[in-house]
Parts: structure tokens; C-alpha cells; sequence
């Protein structure tokens, strides 16, 4: 337990706690216009002025006391001091949205009556004064008893001013104010709202720019074609954006490769460079650009307020399988990763539901499968158009996407008949207001998706293609027999091979399906580590690109049955672990794993035996 | 007149809430969204093919989500505000 004074940021959802923690502590949270974003509870250090360390903990929004879900939880515990290992709160910040004042005040009340010393973040005040509000937060203190603070979070206004105040606090300076009783529920609307009222010195009426937009983006039939469009705007760009950078990148490795070869005598070292690291990491750092792309169009769907927008045109849909639109959110984050995905599904106040949700979440594409469908697509699907500018490859990629959530929706639907039967769950929600993304946020977001994933290219990618190189160089093969198969990894795949021959998978596939299970994107490394190595003695085969070479050695069916075992398989220790950690135990994510290798092995079969009858062998 | 039936953009008040028809915990979000008798009210959006989907309703300031059954247990008066619960006295 930490021996700091310890500050707590509460509020109800969306308020802008972590724009306000990020702001005062320099940390990077995840935000999102959007409920339900923080669903864990974090800490980070700010120093008092005089130089005192506090700790600040950001918590997940709620709206009371009770919660209703695990998340809202997870901030009852906390400020209650319920938490394990952990101390009371010695204050709160409480973060309020200026442009909400009605409803936020009830939960500030609720809040104020703990006797916590307290000061009050009037937040979004900016939004406010779009919405043609005027705030006095000096009649807002007056009221409340609190010291009351007028903060822009993501401008960093008013930050110094509600420092100085936590420095009263937190020297023990006697508050000015006292503490007031709770109340029941209706009593501290009812003061809510008129402390609200007085707090509020003007109102002009103003332009409803979200009703207006979202007579659009939500109507029953429109709504729906531009959340489709939006997602197939996405994935072409995926391809035709990227195609540049892409090429770029992939110069520079093959330059790289040279050096090695140029500077390095012909050797194990040598070998070692240029198949393991160059060739293998070099192949998953290519895709690089593609990723990005689509984290852009992610974090634009969360900034702007459509991930609430998708929930709501979505609920109709999800109802059929047993679900609620909210379910929605969490499975669009997976598209990112299914780690935080599954985290996110803590918003869901249904038991049931949340366990179906998580159990489909590795379904949705995520971004660590990109690299894998870029290849193969690229390897084999010609990049030509097929008619209004629509890029084939593109097309199949969105096929692909809509492959995984057509799967993760008949599954929801096929557990909720079986396995987590039970009453479905009601939809309710609330919408958030729009906003433009701040481009310096997008880019500090997209910088922070390149930098973990070339981390995770530098250190599990990396560390697992150098056991693989290891594993597949020795022992050396005599003349006349693949390396690749004489090798003591090539001995192992030979096992797998027996397993998967059935479904169309070749010697290649079978080595990359183990070490895969590390990260997904090893899928690619490994297969360019393989042809690396048995191209070694071939000196004309190390000029062609590695989808040329896979073009040589795998069919379509072959590569087809692949992609959709991809969609299926869930090949991600990460995704196992928090799985495990949020349905405490194995039982189901022993369930996950096992009816996920059930559908890969049974997609991947259907697949190979189709395009196999369609002379595609 | 029931939530559902009133038409958009028009405002109107919370007349009645018939919690029985909604779990607690559901009871319990609407009345934390501030959806209570005297709350003024107004419906945005229907949701859904052939309007079987949710409804967006403004209530307050905020812009709220829910089902029709949900919708379905809140009856609302349209006119002017005479509800003694949101002003005390
Ligand atoms: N205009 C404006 N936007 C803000 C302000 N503070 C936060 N935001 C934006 O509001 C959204 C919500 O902010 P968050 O900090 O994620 O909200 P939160 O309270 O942490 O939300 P939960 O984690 O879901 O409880 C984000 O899109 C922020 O960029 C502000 O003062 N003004
Ligand atoms: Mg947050």
C-alpha cells in the first residue's frame, strides 16, 4: 500500500475524469466520447506546490453508489475504501460535465454528503457555452459547499487553480464549507436540479447540431447503410492508403537485408540476421502503415461519439442473438485488440450477457490478424478493381471483417440457446454529445499505437522468431532435403501437419500454427523465416517478394482454408489470460478456447473442401 | 399518452412511471439518468426497421437510449409544466 496521500477523480460517465487525470499527471489514459471508457481503476503521481507527491487515482464513471455493473464497482470500492489493499481516499476530485448539470449534481451530492474533503471540476465548460449556457461556479460552491473549479480538461484550463486548491486541501487547511447530510434519492434530485438552476445565470437557445446529425446517423435504414459504408470506407483504405508507406517500408528492409549481407561474411551470425530478425520481424513491421489506417478510423469513431450512435442502430440486431447494443462497443474496440475488448465488457450490468460477449469477443477481427489477411490477400487476390473504384483486395478484406462478425453474432446466438441461457437484457444508454477530435489527439494516439506494436514487433515477435530460427536451422539437412523439414521444428510441424493435412494446411502452416499462439502476427514472421531459410542456397528465389514465393508453393484453396481459420482460431495467449482473469477461472475460458478451435478447424475444413470441388486445388 | 406513442420533437412531461414494469436495476438507471415523474421529456429518434427498434429521447439535458417496453412503462402529458414534484415549493 502506498504510503501517499491518495485523491480519487469520480463522476458520472463521460465527465472527462481522464482528460482531467492526464492533464494533471501527464499520463495517457484512454479517452473516448463515449460512456464506459475507463473500466479499471489507475494511478499516477502529481506533485503539490510544494512538491508533495500525491497519488491520483482515475476511476470508472458511474452515476451513484450502487452499481450496476463491474466497473461501476470497481469506483464504489475504491472511494468507500472497500477496495483490498488499499487505502480510503484522503479526497475527492469530483468531475462534473458544465453542459449536464442537473444530472451530474445529483451524483456530486450524493458524493459531498461521504465528508470527504472535496473540491468540485467543473468540466466541458466550453460545451457549455456551445450549448449557450452561462455557469456561475461561485453561486455552484455557494451551493454545494464545496470549492468549485472551472476546468477545460483537454485544454488544460483551469488546471493550475484546481491544484492550488487540492494543495488547501491537502495541507489540512480547514474548509470554509460544511458538510451536508444525504438524502434519499428524490430529495437530492430535486436539490440537484435546483442548485443547477441557480447555478445557471443565462441560457440562450442553440443550434441542435447533434439532434440534427443524428437524425441521420441514427435513422432505422440510412443509419445502417452509413455504419456499413463507414466500415467498408475503412478496410479499402486499409489497402489503397497504405500501399504507398507500405512499399516504402518494405524498400528499407530489403536494404537492410543487403547490409547484412554486404557487411556480414557468409555465416551462422549472417544467417541468424537475415532470417530470423531482418527477414521474419521485417515482414510483420511492413504492415505497419495498415495498421495505423485502421486505428485512425478507430479512434475516430471513438472521439467523435459514434461508438454510442453504432450501440444504438445496432440494438435491434444484437437483440435477436440474445444481446443489447452496448454489447456493441466493447465488440468494435476488439477490432483494436481483443484484450481491451473483453475489458471493456465490464460495463455490462448482465452476468450472462457479459460472458457471451466476452466468449465472442475474439471472433472480431483484430488488428494483430491484419498482417496475416494483408499477406495472404495480397499474395493471392489480384489488386485490381472490380467497378466504381472498389479494390478487390479491399473487398475481400471487408468480407473477411464481416466473415468474423457474422460468426461472433450466429455464436452469441447458438450460446444464449444453450450454454448462458437466460432473460435478455434491456438496452439503455445514454447518447453523448458530439465532438471534433482534436487532431493532436489523433496523433498521439496513432503514435501510440506504433509504438507498441513495433514494441511488440522488437520484443514477442522478435523473441519468438529467434527460438523458431533456432528451432528450424538445426540440425543442418543434408543435400537434397528441405531445411525446413529436416530441422528439429520442421520434425514437431510434421505432427501438426498430420492434424491439419485433412483441412488443406501444407508443412509451412503447420510450423507457423504453434509459435503463432505467442502473437498472431508470428503467422507471417514465421512463414517469411521458413522461405528465408530454404531459399538460402537459392539464389534466385531471394530476390522475389515473400508473397511470390507464396504464391509458388501454396494454393488458393490452401490459402483460403488458412484466412478462414484465422477468423476462427483463438491463437492469442494474451486474449486467453485476461479472459481467464475476467471470468475467474478456466472453466470457460477452457469453453472459449475449445469451441474456437472447434469452429477454426471446421471453417478452414469447409472452406478447402469448397474451393477444392470448385478446382481452385 | 406512452413514451412510445409521443410524437418526436415534441416536449412533453413525465406523468407516470410504472417502475413494475422494469427490473430494479433498470428502475434504478432510468432514475439516475434523472427520468422521473416531472422531468421533462422529448423523443428524438425511433430506432429499428419498421420502428421496432429503440428510442432516443432527450430527458433534461441528456440524450438517453432505451427499449420500447422500456419506453412503453413511461407515460407522458404533453402542455405545459404543472408538475409539482420537479419544483418544490
Ligand atoms: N470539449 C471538451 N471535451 C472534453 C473535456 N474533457 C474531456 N473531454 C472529452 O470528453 C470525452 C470524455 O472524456 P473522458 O476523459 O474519456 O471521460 P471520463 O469521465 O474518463 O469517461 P469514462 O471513463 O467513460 O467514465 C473525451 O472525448 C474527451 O476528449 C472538456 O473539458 N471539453
Ligand atoms: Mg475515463
Amino acid at each position: 500500500m502506498s504510503m501517499l496521500p491518495l485523491v480519487a477523480l469520480v463522476g458520472n460517465p463521460n465527465a472527462g475524469k481522464s482528460a482531467l487525470f492526464n492533464a494533471l499527471t501527464g499520463a495517457r489514459q484512454k479517452l473516448g466520447n463515449y460512456p464506459g471508457v475507463t473500466v479499471e481503476r489507475k494511478a499516477g503521481r502529481l506533485a503539490l506546490s510544494d512538491g508533495r507527491p500525491v497519488e491520483l487515482v482515475d476511476l470508472p464513471g458511474t452515476y451513484s453508489l450502487d452499481p450496476t455493473s463491474p466497473d461501476e464497482q470497481v469506483t464504489r470500492d475504491v472511494v468507500l475504501g472497500k477496495q483490498e489493499g488499499e487505502k480510503r481516499p484522503d479526497a475527492l476530485v469530483i468531475v462534473v460535465d458544465a453542459s449536464n448539470l442537473d444530472n451530474h449534481l445529483r451524483f456530486t451530492l450524493e458524493l459531498i454528503a461521504l465528508g470527504l474533503p472535496t473540491v468540485v471540476a467543473l468540466n466541458m465548460v466550453d460545451l457549455a457555452t456551445r450549448d449557450g449556457l452561462e455557469l456561475d461556479a461561485n453561486i455552484l460552491s455557494r451551493e454545494l459547499g464545496v470549492p468549485v473549479i472551472s476546468t477545460v480538461a483537454v485544454r488544460k484550463r483551469g488546471l493550475d487553480h484546481l491544484r492550488q486548491e487540492l494543495d488547501g486541501l491537502m495541507n489540512g487547511a480547514p474548509a470554509p464549507y460544511t458538510a451536508r447530510p444525504a438524502g434519499d434519492f428524490d430529495t437530492t434530485r430535486n436539490e440537484a436540479r435546483r442548485i443547477a438552476r441557480a447555478a445557471i445565470v443565462r441560457e440562450t437557445p442553440s443550434r441542435r447540431l447533434t439532434a440534427a446529425v443524428d437524425r441521420m446517423l441514427l435513422h432505422p435504414v440510412i443509419g445502417f447503410v452509413i455504419l456499413l459504408a463507414l466500415l467498408f470506407v475503412m478496410f479499402q483504405a486499409v489497402f489503397s492508403w497504405a500501399s504507398a508507406p507500405a512499399d516504402m517500408l518494405e524498400g528499407w528492409v530489403t536494404a537492410l537485408g543487403e547490409a547484412v549481407t554486404n557487411t556480414l561474411p557468409p555465416g551462422i551470425v549472417h544467417d541468424f540476421l537475415l532470417q530470423g530478425v531482418v527477414g521474419g520481424v521485417g515482414a510483420v513491421i511492413v504492415f505497419l502503415p495498415q495498421i495505423l489506417i485502421l486505428f485512425f478510423f478507430i479512434l475516430m469513431l471513438e472521439a467523435t461519439g459514434y461508438m454510442a450512435r453504432a450501440a444504438f442502430i445496432m440494438d435491434s440486431l444484437m437483440a435477436r442473438v440474445g444481446l443489447s447494443g452496448r454489447a456493441f462497443i466493447p465488440l468494435l474496440s476488439s477490432f483494436a485488440c481483443a484484450v481491451p475488448g473483453i475489458m471493456a465488457t465490464r460495463t455490462i450490468s448482465d452476468p450472462k450477457d457479459r460472458l457471451t460477449t466476452i466468449l465472442i469477443a475474439p471472433l472480431m477481427t483484430c488488428s494483430a490478424r491484419l498482417p496475416v489477411y494483408g499477406l495472404i490477400i495480397s499474395a493471392f487476390i489480384p489488386a485490381r478493381t472490380v467497378g466504381w473504384g472498389v479494390g478487390l483486395q479491399g473487398l475481400v478484406m471487408f468480407l473477411l471483417y464481416v466473415f468474423g462478425i457474422v460468426g461472433a453474432l450466429v455464436a452469441a446466438w447458438a450460446l444464449r440457446l444453450t450454454v448462458t441461457k437466460g432473460e435478455s437484457s434491456g438496452f439503455l444508454m445514454e447518447m453523448p454529445k458530439y465532438q471534433w477530435p482534436r487532431p493532436q489527439d489523433l496523433l498521439i494516439g496513432l503514435w501510440q499505437r506504433a509504438v507498441i506494436f513495433l514494441k511488440r514487433a522488437g520484443t514477442i515477435i522478435l523473441f519468438t522468431n529467434i527460438v523458431l530460427w533456432v528451432l528450424m536451422s538445426f540440425p543442418k539437412a543434408p543435400d537434397g532435403v528441405r531445411q525446413s523439414e529436416y530441422s528439429i521444428a520442421g520434425r514437431i510441424a510434421g505432427g501438426i501437419h498430420l492434424l491439419v493435412e485433412p483441412i488443406g494446411f501444407n508443412r509451412d502452416i503447420s510450423l507457423a500454427l504453434l509459435p503463432t499462439m505467442a502473437a498472431r502476427e508470428v503467422a507471417v514472421s514465421a512463414i517469411a523465416t521458413v522461405y528465408a531459410i530454404d531459399a538460402a542456397d537459392d539464389v534466385e528465389a531471394l530476390d522475389k517478394g515473400l508473397g511470390e514465393r507464396l504464391q509458388g508453393r501454396w494454393s488458393l484453396a490452401t490459402a483460403l482454408a488458412f484466412l478462414a481459420w484465422f477468423v476462427f482460431a483463438p491463437q492469442c495467449i494474451s486474449t486467453i489470460a485476461v479472459t481467464r482473469r475476467e471470468t475467474a477461472g478456466w472453466k470457460w475460458t477452457g469453453f472459449m478456447i475449445g469451441y474456437l478451435f472447434v469452429l477454426a478447424y471446421a471453417a478452414a475444413g469447409i472452406t478447402y473442401w469448397t474451393a477444392v470441388a470448385l478446382g481452385l486445388g | 399518452m406512452r413514451l412510445t406513442d409521443l410524437p418526436l420533437r415534441q416536449p412533453a412531461y413525465v406523468d407516470m412511471i410504472d417502475w413494475s414494469a422494469l427490473t430494479p436495476s433498470e428502475g434504478q438507471r432510468l432514475r439516475e439518468y434523472g427520468l422521473c415523474e416531472g422531468a421533462s421529456v422529448e423523443a428524438l429518434h425511433h430506432g429499428g426497421f419498421l420502428g421496432k427498434g429503440p428510442i432516443a429521447c432527450k430527458v433534461g439535458r441528456m440524450t438517453i437510449a432505451m427499449r420500447r417496453n422500456h419506453a412503453a412503462a413511461v407515460t407522458v402529458r404533453t402542455g405545459p409544466d404543472t408538475g409539482a414534484q420537479d419544483e418544490p415549493a
